[in-house]
């Protein structure tokens, strides 16, 4: 099914060939850091992670958002979603190939990262999230390539491969569970320990994960000739809105907690967010524009679901916007505001500032560059193989 | 033939992945990586109070008590520490703060004592930088999070050691750390060190270093430098938590003494009479 | 036979880069063996046969790492009277103080690169930036 990937129209070509633009900057940005240091970003003793680890936070949730199609179509046998769930698989493949090279891209050594296999370290929750990340990942290699070939023969997929597709379903809760864990262990980050830290991250993957397939599906209906359905679009913007609100609701939740329990450590990030934080008489607000835009942009990308549901309009371009609205809500919040906002405040109660530097975010976007790259070869041969079948 | 085939791969796939995951699946069955995880997790004990607090545990459990106030109005012998253990281990200096390596560093009492903040602190707190170091916690989280044991304790000692050999640079311990005791390599350390102490290595760049109480002079009968720094003014108290007869015991038991952060259940090693 | 032009220069090529080594090797000087020299000050005994360190320093190293990182035992090894302390810089170097021979005329000669010296000095490069009083 592979060659796939190799025919195309000269649109494909261009698109593919723009990516790579990226992806070049992005190895040559990748090149500098690997030989003169983990110093050209902008993170530093006070504030040692970044934008990688937030990237890689915010994509497990892309990721493990595949399970809102997954689970429809075969717990609930939801039929309409057929020919979506092969895009949800291979979304979690792309995403997760993005996480595993966002974490090289952070470790400081990274020739030494197989230490985490020759060493393994069962109380670490580093360890735990490599193992449910890979099972993830082999997971959806394995249902999505045996279901497409199935498909393509125009038989029945084999018996056996069910048991990988309901394995996956728990694994995809797992996976942005364990991620939670990552930060909600650690004492004396106020921030992130919080035992609804999990729930905001599988609530905030639920809708930005459907988000993104939508606006795929919107794209490939005009460049590929693939349509979804329309009543598949519809649900899943039901699914997103119900998600989103979930997570705006967990938000509203911590700052509840933070500023009636007027504990310090609780309310200092989300001041820093959202209103700017006051020390020594120096003003810290740098992420404030940041996070008012992902509040606007995520109750107006609802609000303009809640529009057309109401009213029964079904416009593509109305949705293609609520659903970018709600996505880059949801990446403004988790990842950028959740790692930075929780760092701000040092363990010795310094404030410390982060702005990403250039090699850094080029090394950054030669990542995401990579992972639509892959995102885009995998939906072509999905949908060529769909295209195959009806001919 | 094709049959066979299938076979083959199915047989040499199965087998492969079995030699990949051996190693992993051996170890963790093994009984050091259980070991490792059940001191790192947290001792219920029945009687620990609000800072988990219980019976002090068996065993050498190095600490230190820094006696404030010897230091008061002395600025000089807080920064004579600082050199000496900075002379001692190769610490590199950076003119960058985001790119800084501290074992032993001084700062203020808000900064130091958070949780003691108030509006009118006492002149002594207002006046004085603080010494800060790594706390060697019975409950390490730095430990209970490294994903390689490249951060461990030393059941000996009670020393949360650093193994540069094996440390990945994900800095998920400097996460862990609630203290701010470590740092990471984010440069190559050794231009920036101004003179070698040929007895001891500098560290690599990408790896996450801080203080290890001095192990490599503990074995040679020496205090650690910093101790020894100050020495002359009596400063700081070291010595084995767990033994009462210890000289460390007396003055933790003539004294008022504080940690930082107790309240999250790390249980420090190291003391402060202020 | 098809594409008869392309398959055998193809192949020609391939068997060319795949012997390459050994076309190098041929044509080219520079590889002699290292010559073993004693160490500059004479001394003569180590912690174990010449043929022992030289097949197995590499473990014995890692060992010494192990016992002293990891299990704070730096008890010093006595070997016929004379006491080493674990560790490369403390005893390996005190008598091989001259590491470009000792290490890396045999590492550089079988192609080998340790990461030792990352973070270990060599008695060269600790001379380099001294304490000046």
């Amino acid at each position: 099914m592979i060659e796939k990937v190799l025919k195309g129209n000269s649109k494909y070509w261009m698109w593919l060939a723009f990516l790579s633009a990226f992806i070049a900057v992005g190895a040559i940005c990748y090149l500098r850091q690997f030989i003169i240091g983990m110093g050209l970003t902008g993170m530093g003793r006070d504030l040692s992670w970044g934008l990688y680890i937030s990237q890689f936070t915010f994509l497990v949730g892309v990721a493990a958002g595949g399970l809102m199609l997954v689970l429809p179509y075969y717990i609930h046998n939801y039929k309409v979603f057929g020919r979506l769930t092969i895009l949800g698989e291979f979304l979690a493949i792309a995403a997760i190939i993005m996480c595993l090279m966002f974490i090289m891209a952070d470790i400081g050594q990274p020739l030494r990262g197989l230490n985490m296999m020759l060493h393994p370290t069962p109380n670490s929750m580093l360890f735990w999230d490599m193992m449910v990340l890979l099972g993830y990942l082999g997971l959806n290699i394995i249902c999505a390539w045996v279901i497409l070939t199935a498909e393509r023969k125009q038989v029945k997929p084999p018996k056996w491969v069910y048991i990988f597709v309901y394995a996956s379903i728990p694994f995809a809760v797992s996976i942005h569970t364990v991620t939670a864990m990552l930060y909600c262990g650690l004492p004396g980050r106020h921030f992130w320990l919080s035992a609804i830290t999990a729930p905001r991250f599988l609530a905030s993957a639920f809708a930005a994960g459907p988000a993104l397939i939508i606006i795929a599906c919107l794209i490939m209906k005009r460049v590929a000739n693939f349509d979804a359905g329309k009543e598949a679009i519809k649900k899943l913007t039901t699914i997103i809105m119900y998600a989103a609100l979930v997570n705006a609701f967990f938000v509203g939740l911590e700052f509840f907690v933070g500023f009636y329990s007027n504990v310090p450590g609780h309310k200092h990030a989300l001041q820093y967010l959202f209103f700017g934080l006051e020390h020594h008489g120096i003003l810290y607000n740098n992420l404030v524009p940041f996070m008012w835009t992902s509040v606007f942009l995520c109750f107006g990308g609802l609000a303009l679901f809640a529009y057309m549901k109401i009213t029964k309009v079904y416009n593509e371009l109305l949705i293609g916007i609520g659903c970018a609205g709600i996505f880059i809500a949801l990446w403004l919040d988790k990842g950028l505001g959740f790692v930075m906002g929780g760092l701000v405040v040092s363990p010795l109660d310094e404030i410390v500032e982060y702005v990403p530097t250039a090699n850094e975010i080029g090394i950054t976007l030669g990542i995401w560059a990579t992972g639509i790259l892959l995102v885009t070869l995998l939906f072509k041969i999905a949908v060529d193989v769909e295209h195959e079948v009806e001919a | 033939m094709d049959k066979q085939r299938r076979k083959f791969l199915k047989v040499a796939g199965a087998t492969a992945l079995a030699g990949i995951s051996a190693p992993a699946v051996v170890k963790l069955t093994a009984s050091d990586a259980l070991a490792s995880s059940e001191h790192a997790a947290p001792a219920a004990d029945a009687h620990e109070g609000a800072n988990g607090h219980g019976d002090a545990p068996k065993g050498i459990r190095l600490g230190l008590v820094i006696d404030m106030r010897k230091l008061y109005g002395k600025p000089e012998l807080l920064d004579k520490a600082v050199a000496a253990c900075n002379k001692a281990h190769n610490i590199p200096h950076f003119d960058n703060k985001k790119d800084e390596i501290k074992w032993i560093w001084k700062a203020p009492f808000e900064n130091v004592f958070p949780e003691h903040s108030q509006y009118h602190p006492a002149d002594t707190a207002k006046d004085n930088d603080f010494l800060v170091l790594c706390n060697h916690c019975d409950e390490p989280p730095c430990v209970r999070v490294c994903p390689t044991k490249a951060t461990f304790k030393i059941e000996a000692n009670g020393i949360i050691a650093m193994d540069y050999h094996r440390c990945i640079g994900c800095r998920f311990c400097m996460m862990g750390c609630p203290y701010g005791a470590r740092s990471f390599n984010w440069f190559d350390p050794r231009p920036h060190v101004k003179e070698f102490n040929p007895e001891f290595p500098t560290r690599m760049r990408g790896v996450v270093e801080k203080c290890n109480f001095c192990g490599e002079r503990l074995a040679k009968g020496l205090e650690p430098a910093c101790v020894e720094a100050v020495k002359e003014d009596e400063a700081i108290t070291f010595g084995d938590l767990n033994d009462p007869e210890s000289e460390i015991r007396k003055v933790l038991a003539e004294n008022t003494t504080i940690q930082r952060k107790p309240s999250l259940g790390t249980k420090p090693s190291v003391f402060y009479i202020v | 036979m098809y594409n008869k032009g392309t398959i055998i220069p193809g192949l020609a090529i391939f068997v060319l880069i795949v012997t390459s080594p050994l076309w190098l090797n041929a044509f080219m000087t520079g590889s002699t063996v290292p010559k073993v020299e004693l160490p500059p000050g004479g001394e003569t005994k180590c912690i174990a046969s010449a043929t022992v360190m030289r097949s197995s320093h590499m473990q014995i190293l890692n060992e010494w790492r192990d016992d002293v990182l990891r299990d704070a035992n730096r008890i010093a090894v006595t070997v016929d009277g004379k006491e080493y302390r674990k560790g490369l810089q403390m005893a390996c170097m005190e008598c091989h103080t001259n590491k470009e021979k000792f290490c890396d005329a045999c590492h550089e000669y079988v192609s080998v690169k340790p990461y030792c010296w990352d973070c270990h000095l060599s008695p060269t490069l600790a001379a380099t930036k001294k304490e000046t009083l």
